[in-house]
């Protein structure tokens, strides 16, 4: 029986729960020996002139090496915006110079010999701000009343798409339109970003920092710092949790390899998590306007969303989410007419990245608010009105009028199978008792159908390396450009070999995360890794058999055609000559076997799912409680039931959070007031229940092992259906929307103002 | 200041800052790296250490404060054979970390919910852990591990130097 699809516990949990992973800021290296530690002085004014910086104090303060600013700072260029489109004026100095342009906005550096002087000294820095206004939210922004680069012109970073034409919606008995805000959070990975880089007398520098992808920090490193790649080795060590918010170098990982040189000794630095929340990109951050249109039997013929991305400060991956966004507007639904216009926004605030989803939850959200606003307004059971407007089953690639071709999906069977499973029947009877009976918990029902698209060219193509060896003794090491952190790489993708070769799981060793032994790779972002990392592997120990057979032909003088693989001695044997062969091993004794290989998927895939979640709603206090959440997430086939599992309960926890309780702050000043873990809601575990799973596998055909991403998938449904549940508690007393996090407050607000209106019409 | 600290049964006295936080000792001062620091507020959980059979969270309380304790970490929990503790072994085997940043943390807090409930409902797991957070598991998992260490009966409760560990 084939080991793929069994649920093997992980090789790296032993070294975790005995001696911890190693995480940047854990890291006892020679290299790094006295290490000065790094300190920035952020800017606590989000929009101002920067008049004068006096370090003078903080360079008299015990253990201070240097204190650098903008001065100091000749040989460095302001960082370009990411992508051609975004105009290219707003570009990023390393340390403010005349401007600040968000509340965390690093101003100076301070170089210590310990790290609690280093906090000291920072304070010491006397920074005058002159202020201007602040740019807080995308309506302020599109004003272009107040400018955070008087240079461009515009806060406009970028526009994608046209406006819908004036007859879009003409002949639909029915138009609902909808204001929607999907809210910036902060991705909090418990790990913090930190960096430590150490300079060789070779003239290269080694950069450890915590990210999702190496060779991808190490190429924005070298464009930064105007370095040779070659001269970079980076290392990723374990990383504690990225959810997109690693993806790639932060500029302060460059400026502590610039620091290193410039003080000719190591520097180290690991934020706080106060510098963290302001510091370390947001997600999401979308102001939405949906209008769907269509028939009262259900049917809808038009739809729209058009939306404006909050990109904070400077350009970042939150300028490219809105094209994310509009590609995947009209999500699981054959739509005859869809519309999507979005533009990305420059704010006095953190910037915006990737966050699980990125983009894509932003789509699906609008698209399940719509149809259950239109099913609302039409008085249909929104279970209906989805099943009437599903793309029919399909097998062949199918192309989207927003130009994503789909690879398979059958949607019907993932709604029927969520709602058999939780029982819908029963639930929607449950509630109608619990109105009729006027209980003080009231019951919701939310669903969402989605659809995503993993896997997607991420810049680097949607291809992924592999090296394969096998070594006298009988283990072997597999390298990938993939960048595990939590998801279990290192488990699955030995599997995956162990299958085609057969050497036991734990003598299989991964490598990752180390440019110099592994120069190539895209990391692991957009639920990617396994259906082109993973694939990989395969195809790497398909060709090391190969490899082997040639080589066990000639050692055995046999025909290669006779020799096949022998899963029980890890090796070749001579069909229908039972015990003459030779195993991986004894080839790799004789010259090393060894393969790198290329795969590439050549397109995307697009799992799929529906969620149901079950809220209870005290209608006196507002306050919601998910009780169930039962989830069908399609994607395709699994390796590893057990990590496949927990990468849906992980992202159902995290829409659950934006849904109810998580969303970044900030004060009409562009104060932020939700930068510490005591102010920021971050989900825990008395907030969410168990949750229920149900199985369903379409093998996609893009790739041989049918895998699809399976990373962002929960996130991406239960979102909207939790929002939608806590919709859907309070419908019967005429609550059509409340935007998220459906907090207490807000949800006893829309009860207390439905009740308003109704009192007024009855007048 | 001079502190004499029992970390993981080994006695040592060291000068420290008074200000030195407890985490920052153990890291530092002992190199135990396991226990994590994730925020500045006590709001997370992912330093938390046993201190005289309490669960704590080392980054609240002063190196100086724990004069003549008994401090266990990850490190202390596993056999001298490298047996796993109940609580270790159930985390493995029900996945209950993923990228391993919380897990000390959590390891040592869910010992302690132990200590106080040695068979606790799963509603009773998701209050005990309320202060210890996780990006990655959703808790599903972590709940999951609890339970299952509370099947290995005492022990789970417990930490090796066999002192009384209360919630």
């Amino acid at each position: 029986m084939s080991i793929l699809g069994t649920r093997v516990v992980r090789t790296e949990d032993p070294l975790f729960l005995t001696r911890g992973a190693t995480y940047t800021d854990d890291l006892v290296d020679d290299r790094l020996t006295g290490a000065l530690h790094a300190t920035f002085v952020r800017s606590q004014v989000a929009h101002g002139r920067l008049l004068s910086v006096d370090t003078s104090a903080a360079l008299e303060a015990p253990g201070v090496v240097a204190v650098v600013t903008a001065a100091d700072l000749s040989d460095l260029v302001p960082l370009p915006p990411p992508f051609p489109f975004i105009n290219q004026e707003m570009t990023r100095p390393w340390l403010a110079s005349d401007r600040v342009r968000f509340v965390g906005d690093p101003i100076a550096v301070v170089l210590t010999e310990e790290r609690y002087q280093g906090e000291d000294a920072a304070e010491l820095v006397a920074v005058d701000i002159d202020p201007l206004p602040a740019v807080v939210s995308t309506a302020d922004a599109a004003r272009d009343e107040v400018l955070l680069f008087p240079e461009a012109g515009t806060n406009v970073m970028a526009s994608f798409g046209e406006p819908a034409p004036a007859d879009f919606f003409d002949g639909c008995e029915v138009v609902v339109t909808q204001a929607l805000v999907n809210q910036r959070v902060a991705p909090v990975p418990l790990e913090s970003r930190a960096a430590a880089a150490s300079w060789g007398a070779d003239g290269r520098v080694t950069v450890w920092c915590t990210n999702q992808g190496a060779q991808q920090a190490r190429g924005q490193l070298g464009d930064w710092l105007k370095m040779d790649p070659d001269l970079i080795h980076l290392i990723t060590p374990d990383v504690g949790g990225g959810f997109g918010a690693k993806i790639g170098a932060d500029p302060e990982y460059a400026f502590v390899a610039w620091l290193a040189k410039h003080v000719g000794r190591p520097v180290r630095w690991a934020e706080s998590r106060s510098e963290n929340l302001v510091g370390m990109l947001h997600g999401r951050g979308q102001d939405q306007v949906v209008t769907i249109g269509g028939r009262r039997d259900g049917t809808v013929e038009a739809y729209s969303l058009v939306f404006d991305q909050d990109c904070g400060a400077y350009p970042r991956i939150g300028a490219v989410l809105p094209t994310l966004t509009m590609l995947m507007a009209p999500g699981v639904y054959g739509f005859p007419k869809v519309h999507s216009q979005g533009r990305a926004l420059a704010t006095t605030t953190t910037s915006i990245g990737a966050y699980r989803g990125a983009g894509r939850p932003e789509a699906t959200a609008a698209v399940e608010r719509a149809i259950d606003l239109f099913a609302a307004e039409i008085g249909m059971d929104p279970a209906d009105v989805r099943r009437k407007n599903l793309l029919p089953a399909f097998h062949e690639p199918h192309t989207t009028p927003m130009g994503a071709t789909y690879d398979n999906g059958d949607y019907t069977v993932a709604l029927d199978k969520a709602l058999d499973a939780a029982g819908y029947a029963d639930l929607r009877a449950e509630q109608a008792r619990r109105r009729e009976a006027g209980d003080a918990r009231q019951l919701g029902i939310g669903l969402s159908v989605y659809v995503e698209i993993t896997g997607a060219d991420n810049g680097a193509g949607t291809k992924e390396a592999a090296e394969l060896e096998v070594h006298p003794d009988g283990t072997a090491t597999v390298l990938t450009g993939t960048s595990p952190h939590g998801q279990g790489h290192a488990t699955a993708w030995a599997m995956i070999a162990s299958d085609q070769l057969g050497i036991p799981v734990e003598k299989i060793t991964v490598v990752h995360g180390d440019t110099d032994r592994v120069p190539e790779g895209g990391g692991t972002m957009g639920s990617r890794s396994l259906q082109q990392g993973g694939a990989a592997v395969h195809q790497a120990a398909g060709e090391l058999i190969e490899l082997a057979r040639r080589r066990a032909a000639e050692k055995l003088e046999a025909n290669p055609e006779d020799l096949v693989v022998d899963l029980g001695m890890a090796g070749l044997a001579v069909r229908g000559t039972p015990g003459v062969g030779v195993t991986f091993a004894e080839l790799a004794a004789d010259d090393r076997l060894l393969v790198n290989t290329v795969f590439n998927a050549n397109a995307p895939t697009f799992p799929f799912g529906a969620h149901v979640a079950v809220v209870e709603l005290d209608v006196e206090s507002g306050k919601a409680q998910v009780v169930r959440m039962v989830t069908v997430d399609d994607a395709g086939t699994i390796v590893n039931p057990l990590l496949a599992e927990g990468q849906r309960h992980g992202g159902i926890a995290q829409g659950v959070a934006q849904a109810l309780l998580e969303e970044v702050l900030y004060d009409e000043d562009g104060n932020p007031t939700t930068s510490t873990l005591a102010d920021y809601p971050f989900i825990s575990a008395t907030e969410l229940p168990s949750f229920e799973l149900v199985e369903m596998s379409t093998p996609t055909p893009m790739n041989p092992l049918g895998a699809k991403g399976i990373g962002e998938a929960g996130t991406i449904g239960s979102t909207p259906a939790v929002q939608n549940a806590v919709i859907d508690a309070a419908a019967h007393l005429g609550v059509r929307h409340v935007d998220m996090p459906a907090t207490p407050m807000r949800v006893w607000r829309a009860i207390r103002q439905a009740g308003h209106n109704a009192s007024q019409e009855g007048n | 200041m001079q502190v004499s600290i029992t970390v993981n049964g080994e006695q040592r006295t060291d000068e420290v800052e008074p200000r030195l936080l407890l985490a920052h000792y153990l890291r530092e001062v002992r190199g135990l790296k396991a226990t994590n620091i994730g925020c500045d507020s006590t709001s997370c959980g992912a330093c938390t250490v046993i201190v005289d059979g309490l669960s704590v969270k080392s980054c609240t309380v002063l190196a100086v404060q724990s004069d003549g304790a008994q401090v266990t970490t990850l490190e202390g929990l596993a056999g001298p054979d490298g047996e796993l503790h109940p609580m270790q072994a159930a985390f493995r085997a029900e996945h209950g970390l993923q990228c391993g940043f919380c897990t000390p943390g959590m390891v040592m807090a869910a010992i302690g919910v132990l200590a106080d409930n040695p068979d606790p409902t799963d509603r009773e797991v998701r209050e005990g852990l309320e202060g210890n957070l996780c990006r990655c598991t959703g808790y599903h998992n972590i709940v999951r591990a609890v339970r299952t260490a509370a099947q290995a009966g005492p022990a789970a409760g417990q930490v090796p130097q066999a002192q009384e560990v209360e919630a």
